[in-house]
């Protein structure tokens, strides 16, 4: 398959201005600015590309959602790249961040905005030194600032660092971040489109997406729509992780088969191992098991199996790994996240945590799984963003899939607390009604 | 109610969750906006915060890279940081406070100018053993005040798990052998593991290895945009290039 994206992704200083222009670098852009932006949106809707960040929605009709007219309008780029098990973006921020630049500036001009900036988690300090370089270097040769080549467009850019929270990636908590504040998520309506960074209409895209953008502008909408299926054009990046032989990123043409990316490309489990649950879409997807391997990897064909493509990231469990212990680090991950603004979540995320570890203490009874999946029904849709239905779905999808064997590590874990409490009985040599409850660490 | 003076009782048993912010301390007056003439700043960490504002339309907007400017210098964001911050930015120490303890980064308790180390502990990970790494770098970095290590979460490089950022250095795929190599390396002032660093991975796509064959071999591009412009061995040597500059690429681990 021709890569768009990874098209010379480890050139040498494929970073630098020179190198990014001498393969071709920035001609979408000069050709986008000789069309209209009308055109520009035109092109960006007919390639009906899907947001690459996690939630899936045509950018196109993101940005035509934008008011028209002479207010002040913000560009964001979110690079808050924090879904457990995603890189992609920091591959391209990293290698290519001329590609994002151009992409972005594409992006402003179609829809007439003038001033944008880029969100970028405060862990990847050095991607975000990269990417600090490559806008200086493009501020430089005129693709950023006044008058972008002669066009009379304008356009500033920012790069703004984060500095450690999972919510900023969600659009408005990052919105709240990027004003200087905790990264609370805003009630919506009013979206982003209508009333976003400092109450004006903003645009918000992922880096893939806007990455993607000089590559629709050369080929044409309609020939980008060629690629990957009807409902999910396009290439995707991918990043697979976990337990497979050769985890990293692959761009791959949406609508392939999860099996030959997780086998094929990935090269399965190590040592002949079988697949038993894996993430199609990042940490906050229901899990798939081994049976769904053939389930086409786009979004609407992961929609139909319950999950979600999200955002690209694909983590695999082999058959070695407990159910239990994902779905403790994962409850853990989200109680620790939550912003804590709304109760559902706040609340649900800490409990899930509390109450899996009671099934590890052996203090846990077979209800305990119903009440615990009644309680990821009560935070799914009830709360401002999706961070608490971000740990809900998953650990919902694994209570349904891997029932039994929860119900065994539950009576496991009883029968082993219950020979320690005997051991501790007798050796301090006290009553049993003294022996107490174990504690929950 | 007696404005701000009702003590709150709080649960000595652990109902209070870990993690979140500690409790106010309600008895005190809260803190206006520190007068310049009396709350001196050092000239440069006042010139990096006076220039971040300058980037925003609004000044406020500067709050975490200030924050990182003070962190830098104080070693934390300790109340002459906090006071320093609001100083040059006229807002109240509360306000950046609030900022402060919501984001993993900014340190709010007191901790001397050290080095960090974030072990990810998340999903991938921890599937390919960042448990055991975390406990080995906790004890190999064990009465070392100058190596602060914590599990982190998802660092966004599952590819080359279990990993961890060392002062935002990105090294793996670790082993718990590994762990005393950093804290020499940290101790002795050296580049750490790097061998193992992230900045020298190459894709793993076996498409792009392909194509990595090419490299060298310029493709049409406007003689507007390349006139004047200088090989790209040279652009090798220029500030901000990527990272697979010295080494070569492998012989791709392909799998057709």
């Amino acid at each position: 398959m021709k890569k768009i994206l990874f098209d010379n992704i480890d050139e040498p200083g494929l970073n630098t201005l020179e190198v990014y222009q001498r393969r071709g670098g920035y001609r979408a852009l000069r050709k986008a600015l000789s069309m209209s932006p009308e055109d520009v949106l035109k092109q960006l809707m007919d390639s009906n590309i899907r947001g690459r960040g996690g939630a899936g929605f045509p950018m196109g009709r993101k940005v035509s959602f934008l008011p028209h007219g002479d207010m002040q309008k913000y560009l964001v780029c979110n690079a808050d790249e924090s879904e457990p098990g995603t890189f992609k973006d920091r591959e391209i921020i990293q290698k290519s961040p001329h590609m994002l630049i151009e992409g972005l500036v594409i992006g402003a001009y179609a829809g007439q905005i003038s001033e944008a900036f880029i969100y970028i988690r405060g862990e990847y300090q050095l991607q975000a030194d990269i990417l600090e370089a490559a806008i200086a270097e493009a501020a430089r040769a005129g693709y950023i600032g006044e008058n972008i080549l002669g066009s009379g467009f304008d356009l500033s850019l920012v790069l703004h660092r984060g500095a450690g929270a999972y919510i900023c990636g969600e659009e408005t908590g990052l919105l709240d971040s990027l004003e200087g504040k905790r990264g609370n998520p805003r009630l919506k309506p009013p979206f982003p489109a209508i009333e976003g960074l400092y109450d004006g209409p903003t645009l918000i895209n992922n880096v893939e997406t806007l990455s993607t953008v000089p590559y629709i502008i050369s080929m044409g909408g309609e020939q980008y729509a060629q690629i990957g299926t009807e409902g999910s054009t396009g290439t995707k990046l991918v990043s697979v992780s976990g337990d497979v032989l050769r985890p990293g990123n692959y761009e791959i043409e949406l609508g392939i088969p999860s099996r030959e990316l997780i086998y094929g490309l990935a090269g399965g489990p190590p040592n002949g191992r079988e697949v038993k649950f894996w993430f199609p879409g990042g940490s906050s997807s229901p899990v798939l098991t081994k049976d769904e391997l053939d389930v086409p990897y786009d979004f609407d064909s992961m929609a139909k199996a319950g999950t979600m493509l999200g955002s690209g990231a694909i983590i695999v469990a082999d058959e070695t790994r407990s159910v239990l212990d994902t779905a403790i680090k994962l409850a853990k991950f989200y109680a620790h996240e939550s912003c804590g603004k709304c109760v559902p979540c706040r609340e649900g995320t800490n409990w899930t945590h509390k109450m899996l570890m009671r099934i590890k203490s052996g203090e846990a009874t077979p209800m305990d799984l119903d009440i615990m999946a009644s309680i990821q029904t009560q935070i799914i849709g009830n709360c401002l963003c999706v961070l608490g239905d971000a740990m809900a779905m998953p650990i919902g999808s694994m209570i349904e899939k891997f029932r039994p064997e929860l119900e065994a590590e539950i009576e496991v874990a009883r029968a082993r607390a219950d020979a320690a409490a005997i051991e501790d009985v007798v050796a301090l040599g006290v009553a049993d009604e003294h022996a107490g409850p174990i504690p929950v660490h | 109610v007696s404005a701000g003076r009702t003590s709150v009782p709080r649960f000595a048993h652990g109902s209070r969750v870990p993690g979140w912010d500690d409790a106010v301390d309600l008895t005190k007056e809260p803190a206006v906006v520190p007068d310049p003439a009396t709350t001196p700043v050092p000239a440069e960490l006042r010139a990096e915060i006076e220039a971040a504002m300058a980037k925003y339309p609004d000044r406020r907007s500067a709050v975490i890279p200030a924050l990182h400017a003070a962190q830098a210098v104080h070693g934390w964001c300790s109340p002459e940081a906090i006071d320093q911050v609001a100083t040059v930015m006229q807002v109240t120490p509360a306000y950046l406070n609030s900022v402060a303890t919501f984001y993993d980064m900014l340190e709010t308790h007191p901790r001397p100018p050290h080095n960090d180390v974030y072990v990810c502990t998340n999903i991938s990970c921890s599937l390919l053993g960042a448990d055991e790494l975390m406990d080995a770098m906790v004890a190999a970095a064990a009465g070392d005040e100058t190596v602060h290590v914590r599990s982190f979460e998802c660092l966004g490089a599952c590819d080359i798990a279990p990993m961890a950022s060392v002062n935002g250095e990105y090294v793996g795929p670790l082993t718990t052998e590994d762990c005393e190599q950093i804290v020499a390396d940290l101790n002795a002032g050296r580049t750490v593991l790097p061998d193992k660093q992230l900045r020298y991975r190459l894709c793993v796509d076996p498409g792009v290895a392909a194509g990595a064959r090419e490299f060298g071999v310029p493709t049409d591009a406007d003689p507007a945009d390349t006139a004047g412009l200088t090989s790209a061995d040279q652009s090798a040597d220029r500030p901000g290039t990527s990272a697979p500059l010295q080494t070569q690429p492998e012989k791709p681990e392909t799998d057709a």
